[in-house]
This record gives structure tokens, sequence and C-alpha cells, in this order.
């Protein structure tokens, strides 16, 4: 699905490198939890992947399924199968969250060359999804993440996510800000979503999200690289022993 | 203090061609206003108040031509029911306008108010514009006074079933035309009058409106698409105790304008909303100049301006709200904003407040800035093309000053019109 080799990047406005080599293979139907200290570059990963301004790529390829990433707009990578779930979602005042969803539904179904939704069945769809999600209809009416808690913000991405059915979803810190609850219905959303054709990749701090959405593979990210690979019980270990034990073994 | 030289030259120049008309029982309102006129001079670029918007072009003898542009859209309003009054090149054209009776109003062609006596209308005419010379000096609206070669005097008296719409036609690349309204709004009763069309090549408009104790007045209005129209008008507004005047301006196009409005609330408890959005592109200059005098307790004033500008086009804002000794409780708001799609064009504000009272909440804000790069990013990565979240992102700009417009469906084709700006410019 999606296939990362040998990622180099920097920030455009000061020559400082983010990413030192990153290589990283999401397969279709699972899910990779990236854990990692701040400042690691796990955001940056995902801005990357999804397109914004501002980083250079100055070695390595990101793939989604053959496709050249790196060479698209973020509309046509979002069109071929990306999302970023934010860790901020944007506020929007003045742009209606129905308006916003119907606008991303179609656009993506045109740059697909697939027919768009009609109103109604596009107001029935995002009616059963937001009901998934306990976002009601009010908060569908209001502008985009204006006066959005930071659960009803972070649950918001989850609907979007939902509608849009992305192949390759990327989750960059989605518990933080998130009580118990919060973080109960996020991961049921995501999880509902879980499929064999899809890929996850889940950027968190924490091992807890982890304890909601079950990752088949941890990768520790550290100083732009991934230091270490496995399974669930890497998150475990990290969250019983902090990353100094990793880092040290691995210098 | 005299005249220098050269303003009054100015103003000689401009006034040899023009005709005042017969006078009747408006004569002496004219003759002050020429009066006044004489005493103060035309403006020029050197006075303070025309600083931003060089007043050259509105002043000279003569108007430029300026073409008439053609198209099949539906005009403005144009769907919705409305008691017509059509003028073409500042001319009342009978056929065009629907007939001018309707229940809970009384409405009179300017010519008429001396022979059919409408004392309120003689009385108005002249005198809101005459309050609105201090402390700052309309010359231009002063020569619409005086000069004035048709308009109309509404007189509502009751709740009208349905608005009162203004429509300007421009059919004369040289045409030049000078238009005076009178309005009253009696106690309790309710209007909304649409305005809409570039009226002229060049065209000085004027509007009195006294608003008595409980009246409510909506005003919308719309300047067409005429790209090389100069327009110069000016809506003098009092409100009564309790009152409410709330008043929108499209702008899409036009080479130079400057909308003036002067507003005093002079009965406690009385709202007077004015808003604005202008959307331009290249030589386009647009120029909103507001005073606002607050002279009663618990009034409610607010200024909502948004302009669009792209191609080195220029947004000025002039806004003052001015609280007098005693004006107590008063709630004053102001925002001016203004979204530069690229690096050539310009806003100018000058946003003002002087407050002798001392138990008044009055706020103001101006700010100029491109489109949110974050925003921006927010929609392209959930697949919407960048001009198209681009649009998005400057309707949503422009939504604070259109939601000041009551009327849903109004609103919503105001927002069609500037879609269509948008949507011409790919």
């Amino acid at each position: 699905m999606l296939e990362i080799k040998n990622l180099h990047v920097k920030l455009e406005e000061e020559d400082k490198q983010i990413l030192k080599g990153v290589d990283l293979t999401v397969e279709a139907g699972k899910v990779h939890a990236i854990m990692g200290p701040n400042g690691s570059g796990k955001s940056t990963l995902s801005y990357v992947l999804s397109g914004r301004d501002g980083y250079e790529v100055t070695e390595g390829t990101a793939e989604l399924e053959g496709a050249n990433l790196l060479d698209m707009e973020p509309e046509e990578r979002a069109a071929a199968g990306v999302f970023l779930a934010f860790q901020y979602p944007v506020e929007i005042p003045g742009v209606g969250n129905m308006t916003f969803l119907r606008t991303a539904v179609n656009a993506q179904r045109k740059a697909r060359g697939e027919e768009e939704l009609s109103a109604s069945d596009f107001l029935k769809l995002v009616r059963e999804k937001a009901k998934a999600l306990k976002i009601d209809a009010e908060m569908l009416k209001r502008p985009v993440n204006v006066g959005f808690s930071g659960g009803e913000k972070k649950r918001n991405e989850i609907l979007q996510m939902a509608m849009l059915e992305p192949k390759m979803c990327i989750l960059d810190e989605t518990d933080s800000g998130l009580d118990v609850d919060a973080m109960k219905l996020v991961a049921d959303g995501v999880n509902a979503l879980r499929d064999e054709g899809r890929g996850f990749l889940v950027i968190t701090h924490y091992q807890r999200l982890l304890d909601h959405i079950k990752p088949d593979v941890v990768h520790i990210m550290a100083d732009g690289r991934i230091i270490k690979t496995g399974g669930p019980e890497l998150a475990l270990e990290v969250e019983h022993n902090g990353y100094g034990d990793i880092l040290a073994e691995v210098q | 203090m005299a005249l220098p030289q050269v303003k009054q030259d100015a103003t000689e120049a401009r006034l040899t061609a023009l005709t005042m008309p017969e006078g009747g029982c408006l004569g002496s309102a004219r003759d002050e206003a020429l009066r006044r006129l004489r005493a103060m001079g035309l403006p020029s670029r050197r006075d303070e108040y025309w600083k931003y918007t060089r007043p050259d072009t509105l002043v000279s003898p003569d108007a430029a031509r300026a073409a008439v542009f053609h198209n099949d859209e539906t005009p403005m309003f144009g769907a919705f029911d409305r008691l017509r009054i059509v003028f073409v090149d500042g001319v009342f054209d009978a056929e065009a306008s629907d007939d001018l009776t309707m229940e809970g109003v009384r409405i009179d062609r300017l010519e008429d108010i001396c022979c059919k006596d409408i004392h309120w209308a003689k009385d108005l005419y002249g005198v809101l514009e005459a309050r609105g010379q201090k402390p700052v000096e309309r010359p231009l609206a002063a020569l619409n006074t005086a000069y004035a070669t048709d308009g109309v005097a509404i007189h509502v008296t009751g709740k009208l079933s349905k608005p009162i719409s203004l429509s300007y036609v421009h059919k004369d690349e040289a045409s030049d035309a000078i238009l005076h309204h009178v309005i009253r709004v009696e106690s309790g009763a309710e209007a909304t009058i649409l305005e809409n069309g570039p009226a002229a090549s060049r065209f000085n408009k004027c509007i009195e409106i006294d608003i008595a104790d409980g009246g409510t007045l909506h005003h919308v209005r719309a300047q067409g698409r005429d790209h090389e129209r100069r327009a110069a008008t000016h809506m003098f507004t009092r409100l009564g105790r309790e009152s409410v005047y709330k008043s929108f301006t499209l702008t899409v196009n036009g080479v130079l304008t400057r909308n003036e409005q002067v507003i005093e609330l002079t009965g406690d408890d009385a709202v007077a909303h004015v808003a604005g959005a202008c959307v331009g592109d290249g030589d386009f200059h647009h120029d909103d100049t507001v005073f606002i005098t607050h002279d009663a307790v618990n009034c409610e004033s607010r200024q909502v301006f948004k302009k669009v500008l792209r191609n080195g086009a220029t947004g000025v804002f002039q806004g003052k709200i001015l609280v007098k000794e005693g004006a107590q409780k008063t709630d004053g708001y102001q925002i001016s904003q203004s979204l530069l799609l690229d690096g050539d064009s310009q806003f100018l504000a000058k946003p003002e407040l002087e407050i002798y009272a001392d138990d008044v909440a009055c706020s103001h804000g101006s700010t100029s800035g491109a489109i949110d790069d974050t925003a921006l990013f927010y929609l392209r990565s959930r697949g919407v093309p960048e001009k198209k979240a681009t649009d998005m992102l400057t309707l949503a700009f422009l939504a604070e000053a259109v939601q000041e417009v009551e009327d849903r469906a109004i609103a919503e084709d105001i927002v069609t019109r500037l879609q269509g700006w948008l949507d011409r410019r790919s």
C-alpha cells in the first residue's frame, strides 16, 4: 500500500534536516503505529506524505500503490487515497461543516472520474456516519471546527475519514486532548473503518490509544529515523520503560 | 479662511457645466446648498478626508465616458417581488417603473413635492445633508442637494408588504447623473429599500433618511457590474428612539466608488448597522467612509466592511464612531478587513473612535491579509482543488458582512453574485 524508502526531508525555510532516511512499508489491511519522543519527526512525516508546503524532500521516495506521492498536489494525494487526521484540526469560520464535507467528497469523486453524490444521498450517508460518532445535526451545521471542543474536533476528523473512505489513513496524535470516553469513541470510529483494503499509520506518544486501536506493527522513531520495529509488545515496553532504554540500545 | 484660488476655480469650473433645476419650494434649500458648497469648495487630493481616494474624476466638469456592460444574467433582486422604480442614466422612467401606489407608503417624484405640497419632504430636503457637513465637510453632497435633477420622496407609514426597489440603468456612455431621494419612516412603520445598478457613467447620489421613533428601515444595495463607472454616494440617516436602520452594500467592479454613510443616533435605544462586501480587480478603487454619531443613551452601532482585492485593486475604509457626552451605554462595533489575493493590491484603513461619555463599550479592528495557508492546506488535504479551496475561503471571509443582510433569500442572491465573480476568474 504505502512504501517509503530512504526518505530525507528538510525544512525549506531553515537548513534543518528533520527526516534522515525513513524506510517504512504499510501493507493493506494492517495498522502500523509510530511512537517516538518529541521532535523525532513523526508529524513531519505525516505532513510530507499529505503534501504540506514548507518541506523539501532531499532524497528518497514515497509511493502509494506504486504511484509517486511526492509529485502530487495535496488534493491529488487525497483523491489517490491519502488521508491525514490532523493533530490540530483547523477552524474555518464562514465555511459550513456540511458544505465542506460535500465539496470534499464530490471533488474526490470527480477527480477519480466517478459520479458526484446527489444532495439526498450525501445527506443520508453523512447522517448515518455522524450518528455512529455521536456527532449531532447542530455540529454539522456549524462552521468547520469553530467552537468545537477538542473531542468534537477529533470526532469530526474521523467523520471526514469515514465519508472520504481513503485507502491510507494517517492519524497524527489523534489521542491528544481526548478524555477516556472521547478516545474510545474515536477509536471505535477508526476500528469501524478497518478492512483488508485499507492501511493505517497511527502516530502517537502513548500506548493508551493502542489499547483501543490494536496495531499489527509498532515502530519507534527517533532523530528522523525508524530505529526499532516490533509487534504490539513494543508499545508496552515503551509505556513501562520510556524511550531511554531503546535509544541506548540502538546507540 | 478664504478658499484657495485653485479650489475656487475648480469648483466654479464644475458649476459652469451644471444647471440648477427650477427651484420651486426647494429653491431656498438648493441655494443654501450652493452657498455651503462655495464656502468649502469641491474636494481635492490635498484634503485630509480625500487622502486615500483621488476625487479628480468625481469633480471634473465633464464625466469620463464609461462603457455599458451587457450580460444575460438576471439583474440583482430580479427574482423578488418588489415595487420597481426605474431611472435610466439618472432620469425617471415611468414606462419601466411600476405604479407607485402601495399600501403603507406614498411615493412622489422630487419634482412633484412642491405642487403636491409634500410638507415632510420639503422640510427634510437638504437638512440632514447640511447637518452632516460637520465636523467633516462633504462637498459632493452639497453639490448634489443644489443640482439634483431627479429623485423620489418615499413616505413610509405602515409595514410594507414588499420592498421598494430603485433600479439604476446605465445606457449612455457619457451620462453624468445626480439623484437625490428623501425617505421618512414613521413611528412603527417598516420598509425595505433595494437599490441596484450602475446608474450612469458618473453618478452622484444622495439619500436623506429620517426614521421616527420605533421605525425600521432595511437597505440593500448592489452597484452593478459596469467596470468603468464612477460613483460618489451619500446616505444621511437620522434615527429616533428605538428605531432601526440596517444597510448593506455589495460592490462588484467599478473603477471608482466612494460610499459615505453619515448616521446620527438621536433617540435612546436606537440601532444602526452598516455593512459592505466588495470584490475588485485591477484599477478597481473602493472607498467606504462612515461617520456614526451617538447622541443618545443605550444605542447600538455596528460597522462590518470586507474587501477582496486583486491585481492591484485598492480598498479604502475611513470609519468613525463619535460618542457624545451623555451618550452612555453606547455599544459601538467596527470591523474593516481586506483579503489581498496578491501582493499588488492595497488596503488603506483609518478607523477612529472619539468618545466623550464614560460608560460605553466601543471596539474596532482592522486587518489586511492573504488567504490562510493552514486552512488552504486543510481543505486541499481533503481533496478540494486549490482554486475551489481559495474561493471557499474567500467567500468565508466575506460571510461576516453578508450575514448582516437579514433576508435569507437576498443574502443567498448576494453570495451567488460573489461566487460568479470568483468563477469568472480562473
